[in-house]
Parts: C-alpha cells; structure tokens; sequence
C-alpha cells in the first residue's frame, strides 16, 4: 500500500500552485541519492496529473498518489541523476 | 570537442518550441533539457489556480509540462516571478501593444539560460522563435538585440528559421546540421502544422501564446495603479488578474471576487489587506483604503451580493465592523470601475 511507503524525504507545498509544487520537487531532488523516495504533499489537484507527467519527462519513478483531507500525497524515487 | 554536446531548449511548451526541442534532439540527435520558466503571467496557469475547467470539464494542465512528457524530454520548472516584476515595471526597450516587454523578457530568459548553460556544462541555447512572426521581438534586427545584449552571439539556435539566419556556432563546430533546420518565417502556422504533423507533435496553446501581459483589460489596470502608486508590487500585480476592479472616490481600489474560485484566489490576501465580506457570497480586497470609502464599499458589496439590503462585514486595520448597507445604483458603479479607457484618461 502507498500509505506504508517510508519517504526519505517529505516536502510540503500546500497553498502553491502550478507550476511551483513541479519546481519545488525539481528541486528537492537534486539533492538526494539515487534510491531515495520523496513524498510531495500539496493541495495543488493540478499535481495528480502533473507528477506522473514530470516523472515520465524526467525519468524518475512515479510510485502513486493518494488523496487525504484536501491534500494530495505523491511518492517518487529518485531513479536518474 | 571531447565530450558528448548537449542544449538547453527555451520551452513554453507551444508548437515552435516542441519543434525546436525535436529538431535539436530527435532530429539532430542532441542531448537536450527544456527549461520551463514560471513567470506568474500564464494564464492556463492562474485558470488552474482559480479551478476554471477547460472546455471538456477537466483542470487545465500546465503546458509545457505535458509537452515534456510527450516527447519524453527532460524539463526543469524554474520560478523567476520575483526577479520578473522588474522586467515589468522597468523595460529597457519599452512595451509591446499591452505592457508585454517581449524584448526585455526575451532578454532575461536568455540571461537565466546562460547562466545555468555556463554552470551546467551544455553547449548552446535552443529557442522556437520565427523569423518575422512577433514584431516586438522577432524581427532580425531585434534577434540582433537579443543576442548582443546577452553576449549570447551565435550560441542561441533558431531551428525553425535557422537557414535564414547566419550560422551558428555549433553549426560550425559541425555539432549541429543547417540542412535538418528548417527556413520559416513570418505569421502563418501552415508549415508548424505540417511539421507538428509529421512528428506527431499534439498542441494546445493558442499561437499568440497564454501571457497576461499582452492582454488589453490586464494592461488598463496596471496603467490606472501606476497612475495612484510609483511602483507596483508582486501583490499588486496578482490582483489584477481577477475580480472586478473599482476605484472609489476617496482613492481606495476595491477588487471584488466573481466566483467561487475568485473568492477562494482573494481569501488568500485577507492577511495583509483590509478586506470585506458577505457570507457565501463574495469578498473584497481593500488597497490605498480611504475610510471614508467605508460606505461606499459596503453599498457596492450590497450591489453585488444580491443587490438587496445585505449585511456586510469590513476587516479594516484589523478591527471587523458589521454594517447593513443598500445596493449602490449602477450608473455610480459603472463610472468607479476600472477596465474603460475613458476612466484611465480622466486619471
């Protein structure tokens, strides 16, 4: 289940917009090591279709996306420096 | 040369700069990243924000990033709307037909690409631009302009109308080939369509592009708050792009939300602005407020919230007051509101 995955990493950009959850996670990582999985929580629901898209561009792995209480959490694993 | 090229693409995510970015990569077989640049301008962007759907009911997405993932290239979203407002408010080489600094802008990008080409180790620059299709900024003398101000001579790559152009750097460096570019120029899209065609390229932008900057009534409103203020702030610059605008007789704008989304966009400057509000209805953003516009502010609430007695709550300076005002008459309203030239020439 995507709810036990164990995030390395676990940013929150609730309360921004398209494009910038996208820049936001560009950016987180850039910092982290191959293998590791980052959670991305925004209220954004431009980011259901806009992570997998980014992932598919980028060639990270998108793992899934669920949706709890207005905020949406998308899990991906650094696969691509 | 010892190691393999690569380019940075300029990319909206428009049918020219999908081109550009498939010449260069697909065609020419160029290591590429497209990189994206948020300025807080696109309006598919802020159509998003406020939940407008698209026509077929879904939430628009951001274009240059389905482009991306369409042609399976990577991209990189950069934020320069901070540093942008200056481009603004302070265009070397002036507006375009609204208060678009197509040149300035174009400039600025450029300037950005640099920057990340040096620190990054890639080799040129890739744009979708055509020779003769925007006036402000893409005519050869201002191509010219571009390249002189960026000190970006011959490393920026025109695939589209390359082979009207002088050769490139990389063309010479034999890193790229003049006869796989193309030789467009000028308006029409016949020969983009037929491209888009034989690369399966799918496209949505409007070929004029999705820039508030360029857009008529965005452009009254700034002039008209640059006529009140020096110089006009991230804020400032937001509120424009939603709600109905008014100027009151005491000097206070008022901008009032449309619709749910409008209310959800305005909800979020309730912190550092005065405000007002009808429950369920619709709410106010306050600026230059002048209390004695506290009356007008209420009637004009009454007006569009029903257009009955309405109770209406004001945050002003933090303190919430609570008045029960009558609809404002229309011809009143009509002669405050902000968007008819006529309003801005009186100013």
């Amino acid at each position: 289940m995507l709810e036990d995955v164990k995030p390395d990493l676990e940013h929150n950009v609730c309360g921004t917009y398209c494009p910038i959850p996208i820049s936001e996670l560009s950016n987180q990582i850039k910092s982290m090591s191959l293998g590791q999985v980052i959670e991305l929580i925004a209220d954004d629901p431009g980011v259901v279709e806009d992570v997998p898209a980014w992932c598919k561009a980028t060639g990270q792995e998108f793992l899934g996306i669920y949706e709890e209480d207005g905020e949406f959490h998308a899990f991906i694993k650094k696969v691509k420096d | 040369m010892s190691h393999k090229p690569k380019a940075l693409v300029l990319f909206s995510g428009g049918l020219d700069s999908q081109l550009a970015a498939v010449n260069i990569s697909k065609v020419q077989n160029i290591e590429v990243k497209l990189i994206h640049f948020y300025t807080g301008f696109c309006i598919t962007e802020h159509k998003r924000r406020l939940g407008i759907p698209n026509k077929d009911g879904k939430i628009p997405q951001n274009p240059a990033l389905k482009a991306a993932a369409a042609l399976e290239l990577p991209i990189e979203i950069i934020d320069i709307s901070q540093e942008y407002i200056n481009v603004i408010l302070n265009p070397k080489f002036g507006y375009g037909k609204n208060i678009n600094p197509c040149l300035d802008c174009r400039i600025f990008m450029l300037l950005k690409l640099k920057e990340i080409m040096k620190k990054e180790g890639y080799d040129f620059i890739v744009t979708g631009e055509v020779l003769g299709q925007r006036p402000m900024s893409q005519t050869k003398d201002k191509l010219t302009i571009v390249e002189k101000e960026t000190g970006l001579k011959g490393l920026i790559v025109r695939p589209l109308s390359a082979k009207l152009l002088p050769e490139t750097i990389p063309e010479e460096k034999d890193l790229i080939k003049r006869e796989l570019m193309w030789d467009i120029s000028g308006r029409s899209r016949t020969k983009q369509i037929n491209l888009a065609k034989t690369y399966n390229i799918d496209y949505e932008q409007p070929s004029g592009g999705c820039c508030y900057l360029t857009d008529e009534h965005f452009a009254i409103k700034f002039k008209e708050e640059l006529s009140f203020k020096k110089s006009l702030n991230w804020d400032d610059l937001s509120l424009m792009t939603v709600g109905r605008h008014l100027r009151l007789p005491n000097g206070t704008k008022m901008i009032i939300s449309r619709n749910e989304g409008e209310t959800r966009f305005l909800n979020g400057f309730k912190n550092r602005f005065d405000w007002a509000y009808v429950e369920n209805k619709a709410i106010a953003i306050l600026k230059e407020l002048n209390e004695e516009d506290i009356d007008y502010i209420a009637k004009i609430m009454a007006r569009y919230c029903g257009n009955n007695t309405t109770k209406v709550t004001l945050s002003i300076n933090k303190n919430m007051i609570k008045e029960l005002a009558e609809p404002l008459e229309d011809d009143i309203i009509n002669n405050l509101k902000i968007g008819d030239m006529d309003h801005v020439r009186r100013r």
